[in-house]
């Protein structure tokens, strides 16, 4: 068993980068994420690790410091909230165009604009469809616990490697802000230069004579070019969606409604559903855990099972929900709820929300 | 007199200049006589003559020179409009041995680039940033620049530049010089031979401080032409700049082994 610890989320996420052997962090503070900063800061890990740490002079600056380094073969990763992910997102638009692999973190506020600092899921559309300019994507994990915090950061670098793609952890300030109890992975060993060198024959390391030289970019000055560029992109992005959808169903077996959340609202929707069950209603939980590839797939066979309503809760107006739709096409009833812009909703309002919505409507 | 044949002239003895081979042989895509060929000719040979070229890392900016990628026969990135100190710095920071130096033009670096800029060189980042200030934006068509001159044309500024309305030009140079974490920082031109081997010798200067581990920034500025910008011929953009840019951007060092020259 790994080493047990309390922890806030956002200090999770920190110590889960170190441990899965970052070479770097670079951000910049906002509420309610600057825990993570501060922690490694607190933490000294270029002694633990020689993990480079650096506070960037603004998360423009920070996200580009992750494509640097990245498209040198490195193990980055940087975290923020919603204003703040909104300024890297030209970035991440280069860092998904140069095909660099990247983990980042957005532990999301209430917004638009500078909005609040209470918890949100508002920025689910910007998360999923793309966020900067171009056609891609990116793979979002939205962890429901501070041991998703953790777990997530391993997880993000391996499937970021793999795909060479960033990678979002999609948190809520519940979850950057609670404290839960934490089973920390075992420290895993940084890359050293050479393994990088061999490992990474894309990555910027120094031509060597007689090598062909590397050329990190996202820019195509033909049309047709690009175009080639685009579709390669888009079959990653298929083979993705093929492999990479992560889910928990829970009491879904016999369900006739199902309530489909992530992150906290997960949370809150798994009590809703004792709730329910208590009142002989028979309600389901789907968990969604990776927001990009969505599991329309299951839904849809949950929608063959006979499961009669799903209802999106999201801490949002209504944006994860228009997934849902796409995925049920109309095969049953969909509707959402969620209380927003920072506010957070109780059980039993997701519960009358569900018999009012869903069952009764 | 009998004329010598080719074979007879091509011999070693008589070979006086080369192309290093740390230029590829790609057509250069600048205008005939823009003078961004020639600062990354310069740059090349100087890594090439220090023996660097298996541990540089370029980078390159958006602008005309976004594609010095494709002439500069070594690794490079491609970074963001203005981003490329940022970029430098994420490399730079991950592999302290490497020779990372930033190539970009005056809107990259002193426009939307201009906190990357001031940052990472009042960090004190050990790297080369060659910043190339032609006064306009070469590749977006001759807009004004942060650097374009008082009165000075562009297609933004068609009237000449009000400084009343918009600003003065921006010395960042001089700006950069005064913080402590420039180490060298110097302004060259590359319009004739005896310019070319200044700049030449001030670039050895800044990648042999990235060399030796020197602390902070070295700062190359090369002011530059821009004749499809001005909308001039090369040789009447040259004369231009000497009786114009020069004035406004003095030649010369400006700080030398972390000391402001006098
Ligand atoms: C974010 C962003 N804004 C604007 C542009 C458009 N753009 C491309 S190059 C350029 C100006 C380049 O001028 P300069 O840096 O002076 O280089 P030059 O072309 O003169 O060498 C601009 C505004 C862009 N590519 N990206
Ligand atoms: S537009 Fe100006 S800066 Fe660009 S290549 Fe032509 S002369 Fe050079």
């Amino acid at each position: 068993m790994g080493e047990l610890k309390l922890m806030k989320g956002n200090e999770a996420l920190a110590e889960a980068a170190i441990r899965a052997g970052a070479d770097a962090y670079f951000g910049y503070p906002i509420t309610p994420q600057s825990e993570v900063i501060e922690y490694l800061m607190a933490e000294k890990p270029y002694e633990r690790t020689g993990m480079v740490v650096l506070q960037a002079e603004s998360e423009i600056a920070a996200i580009n410091m992750i494509y640097g380094a990245a498209g040198s073969g490195k193990k980055v990763m940087t975290s923020s909230s919603s204003p703040g992910i909104s300024l890297k997102q030209e970035g991440l638009s280069y860092i998904a165009g140069a095909e660099l692999p990247c983990v980042y973190a957005n532990v999301v506020r209430g917004g638009p604009g500078l909005g609040t600092i209470q918890p949100s899921q508002a920025d689910y559309f910007q998360s999923t469809k793309g966020g900067g300019h171009g056609d891609y994507r990116q793979i979002v994990l939205a962890p429901a616990s501070v041991q998703e915090m953790a777990d997530f950061v391993k997880l993000g670098f391996e499937l970021a490697f793999e795909y060479r793609m960033p990678v979002l952890i999609l948190a809520d300030g519940v979850i950057g802000q609670m404290m839960e109890k934490v089973e920390l992975f075992d420290q895993m060993p940084r890359l050293t230069d050479d393994e990088i060198a061999e490992k990474y024959p894309w990555a910027t390391t120094g031509k060597k004579k007689g090598t062909q030289r590397r050329i990190i970019t996202s820019l195509a000055l033909q049309a047709h070019e690009m175009e080639a560029h685009n579709m390669m992109l888009q079959k990653k992005y298929a083979d993705v969606t093929e492999k990479e959808v992560r889910f928990e169903a829970i009491s879904c077996e016999d369900a006739e409604y199902i309530i489909v959340a992530y992150g906290s609202s997960a949370r809150i929707a798994q009590k809703t559903v004792e709730l329910a069950r208590k009142q002989g209603i028979k309600a389901g939980l789907f968990r969604l855990i990776t927001l990009f590839p969505f599991p329309s797939k299951a839904l849809q066979n949950l929608c063959k099972q006979g499961v009669k309503g799903f209802l999106a809760v999201e801490m949002s107006a209504g944006q994860m929900v228009e997934d849902v739709m796409l995925s049920v096409r109309g095969c049953a009833k969909v509707d959402h709820f969620g209380r927003f812009g920072g506010t957070i909703h109780t059980p039993e309002e997701v519960l009358n929300a569900l018999k009012s919505k869903i069952i009764g409507g | 007199m009998t004329i010598p044949s080719l074979e007879e002239i091509i011999k070693p003895e008589n070979l006086v200049y080369e192309k290093t081979d740390l230029m590829t042989d790609k057509a250069l895509s600048y205008c005939p006589g823009c003078g961004h060929g020639t600062a990354h000719r310069i740059i090349m040979e100087v890594i090439e003559e220090l023996g660097l070229e298996e541990d540089t890392i370029g980078i390159a900016p958006v602008g005309c020179s976004v594609l010095a990628y494709e002439f500069m026969n070594i690794d490079m990135t491609q970074a963001a409009h203005g981003r490329a100190p940022a970029v430098a710095t994420g490399i730079k920071r991950c592999w302290p041995d490497k020779i990372v130096f930033t190539y970009q033009g005056d809107g990259d670096l002193a426009a939307i680039g201009t906190a990357e800029t001031i940052h990472a060189c009042n960090r004190g980042e050990q790297i080369v940033i060659v910043f190339i200030n032609n006064g306009i934006y070469g590749m977006t068509g001759g807009q004004m620049a942060p650097t374009t001159l008082p009165g000075m044309k562009s297609s933004t500024s068609p009237y000449g530049r009000d400084v009343e309305m918009m600003g003065n030009p921006l010395k960042i140079t001089e700006l950069v010089a005064q913080l402590p974490g420039t180490f060298f920082v110097t302004r060259q031109a590359v319009h004739t031979p005896a310019a070319v081997r200044k700049a030449k010798k001030a670039l050895k200067k800044a990648f042999e401080n990235q060399k030796d581990k020197k602390p902070g920034v070295s700062f190359v500025e090369i002011v530059s032409n821009c004749n499809s910008g001005w909308k001039m011929t090369p040789v009447d953009a040259n004369k231009w700049m000497e009786e114009n840019m020069f004035p406004y951007y003095p030649m010369g060092d400006i700080k030398v082994d972390g000391q402001l020259v006098k």
